[in-house]
């Protein structure tokens, strides 16, 4: 398997602190993996790196096999596309000028968008089911809308590698699903590599092939989303142990919340 | 207003800044005959004042008006900051304590073409842009809010220079300055403001209309912006020298004019769209259009006596962008407004 992204021993300082310390991860083209771990064990930092808005102590970072400093700021965005985490203070465009701001890496100062350009929004509004939001201001989308015109920008980017932080935290959970089959659904028929930050574990085992947890700038544990789904690991990552139960068709080991004991 | 496509909006605009342009020249203290101005080198004296007087300070008006709007426009995109204005980042201040030690320290009247308090003027925003950018530099990872900051500070100390200076300065002297700080074109006298200024606010405004796409995504945060392939850094420091240089220059020439700045930005985003791409442009026009009528209002209100346009600006300006808002309180698009 072609690596899309190859981090190595990737270190970042704030300060004195070092948010990330010694960070190895790698994703293969096509592939799903998520990145989980508890809050401030530089999740965020680590994608930030990826679309070069954090600038790495040491360690290297390459994409398709080429270094990412040796990129050019538009030739980066056209195969890395990133959606930010949920809370957003918004600009008032519609929602089909944000996503034609997707196509920036494609276009030239001064000339109007192409053709490709706007079939490639148009393509994006269809597959994520935003064509009837189109005109809408993006300050008056509720926070599900909201996340798939992020998405459907990110995807109008026509990136290889899509990174999302925390795709479905702030959605209720119809939206939750609909974001989560969109992904796979979208990543799948555009053969994306996709990197999800996530706190939702039942859904990152779900739908990645593979998990990396990071605690406290190291990653803790990395290899297949199953085995992560064990007592002895989640309690090496989150401190404690959880209550799991087989999903009713895959199998897959959840954790489902404890039951006070005056439940019914 | 909401069915008729931002563009279309944007040429009625367009004719309309235009009319007012060519209306703006026959306003003022005693009509124009028309003969007079179709015959400029006549030598009458209604000629004279419509060629010497009253185009080029039409044309100045213009250009500081658009120049002022447009740097708003970006500082507001870029800042991700509806109160953001041209004047934010201190370079206002800085030209205000140049032109104020020029005229306390009696500085010779005109410096090559110039007049010596623009030249001192100019002189002090270059201070303050330098001093902003040094200290932004210095933090690389945080470049807006120290840029944000350092504007905000340099401001209050070049406003207590110039307090001080203003204190020290004998009644004459302290007129002048008081008088230089309200901002006006009452002192143009044929086309050397015009062509001084024009290579500032040409070159600035064609920076801004490049950077249009960019701007759009600085609005929507630097990490976004980042990542759809905007080098954040250099962007933000061109955008920069670009918009402080073309401010510097109008408020060295035309004092600092308020409002225009911040105000008309906002009536363009209410009135035609908040899409840089159309924003800027509209705010040249407007803003161009705004000032050179207010001016005009302001040389005939009380006539033969004359007002500083600054003073107007705001007293029109206010109640007409309130009465804007207001009519567009139900639409979705409020300046600055998060999602509820």
């Amino acid at each position: 398997m072609n690596a899309a992204l190859a981090i190595a021993d990737l270190r970042v300082h704030a300060g004195d602190r070092a948010v990330l310390d010694g960070v190895t991860l790698t994703a293969g083209e096509g592939e799903h993996i998520s990145v989980v771990g508890p809050n401030g064990a530089g999740k965020t930092t680590l994608l930030r790196c990826l679309i070069r808005a954090c600038r790495p102590a040491s360690g290297s970072i390459r994409v398709f096999g080429k270094d990412l400093g040796a990129y050019k700021p538009k030739e980066l965005a056209r195969l890395v596309g990133y959606v930010p985490q949920g809370d957003r203070s918004l600009a008032p465009f519609t929602v089909r000028e944000f996503v034609m701001m997707g196509r920036y890496p494609y276009l030239r100062a001064f000339s109007p968008p192409a053709s490709s350009d706007r079939d490639a929004v148009e393509r994006a509004l269809a597959d994520t089911g935003m064509e009837p939001f189109a005109e809408r201001a993006m300050p008056t989308l509720s926070g599900g809308e909201c996340q798939k015109a992020f998405i459907a920008a990110a995807l109008a980017q026509e990136p290889r590698i899509l990174l999302l932080d925390e795709p479905t935290t702030f959605l209720d959970p119809g939206y939750q699903d609909e974001v989560a089959r969109l992904l796979t659904r979208v990543t799948r028929e555009r053969g994306a590599t996709v990197v999800a930050v996530t706190h939702d574990i039942n859904a990152a085992a779900l739908a990645s092939a593979r998990i990396f947890a990071l605690g406290a700038g190291t990653v803790v544990y990395a290899g297949s989303a199953r085995a992560f789904m064990d007592n002895a690991v989640l309690a090496r990552v989150y401190g404690r142990e959880f209550l799991l139960a087989p999903h009713p068709r895959t199998g897959t080991p959840l954790i489902v919340p404890e039951a006070p004991p005056w439940a019914p | 207003m909401g069915a008729v496509n931002p563009g279309r909006r944007l040429a009625v605009l367009a004719v309309c800044a235009l009319a007012v342009a060519l209306a703006a020249p026959w306003i003022g203290y005693g009509a124009t005959p028309p003969a007079a101005a179709f015959a400029p080198f006549s030598g009458t004296a209604d000629a004279e004042i419509f060629w010497r007087f009253r185009v080029p300070r039409v044309l100045l008006g213009f250009l500081a008006g658009a120049g002022l709007a447009a740097a708003g426009a970006a500082f507001q995109a870029m800042f991700r900051n509806p109160l953001a204005t041209p004047f934010t980042l201190g370079v206002s201040s800085g030209a205000a304590f140049g032109a104020a030690l020029s005229i306390q320290l009696g500085l010779p009247a005109a410096i090559l073409w110039l007049p010596g308090g623009a030249v001192c003027a100019l002189a002090g925003a270059l201070l303050a842009i330098l001093i902003v950018y040094g200290l932004a530099r210095s933090h690389p990872e945080r470049s807006i809010a120290v840029l944000l900051l350092a504007g905000v500070a340099l401001s209050f100390f070049f406003s207590s220079l110039l307090l001080f200076l203003h204190y020290l300065a004998d009644f004459t002297r302290s007129f002048l300055i008081v008088r230089w700080l309200m901002g006006g074109l009452q002192k143009t006298d044929g086309f050397a403001g015009v062509l001084a200024l024009a290579p500032f606010v040409a070159s600035g405004s064609a920076i801004i209309l490049a950077f249009t796409h960019e701007l759009n995504l600085l609005a929507t945060g630097e990490d976004l912006a980042a990542s759809r392939g905007v080098g954040v850094r250099r962007v933000q420091a061109v955008l920069f020298f670009a918009v402080s240089l073309m401010v510097g220059g109008i408020v060295a020439l035309c004092g600092p004019i308020g409002f225009v700045g911040m105000m008309v930005p906002h009536m363009c985003r209410l009135a035609v769209s908040p899409n840089n791409r159309l924003l800027v442009p509209a705010s040249l026009l407007a803003g161009g259009a705004f000032l050179a009528a207010c001016d005009a209002f302001a040389r005939t209100i009380i006539a033969p006596a004359e007002i500083p346009v600054g003073v107007i600006t705001a007293l029109l300006g206010g109640p007409f962008f309130l009465w804007l808002l207001a009519g567009r309180r139900r639409r979705d698009r409020v300046p600055g407004e998060d999602p509820a």
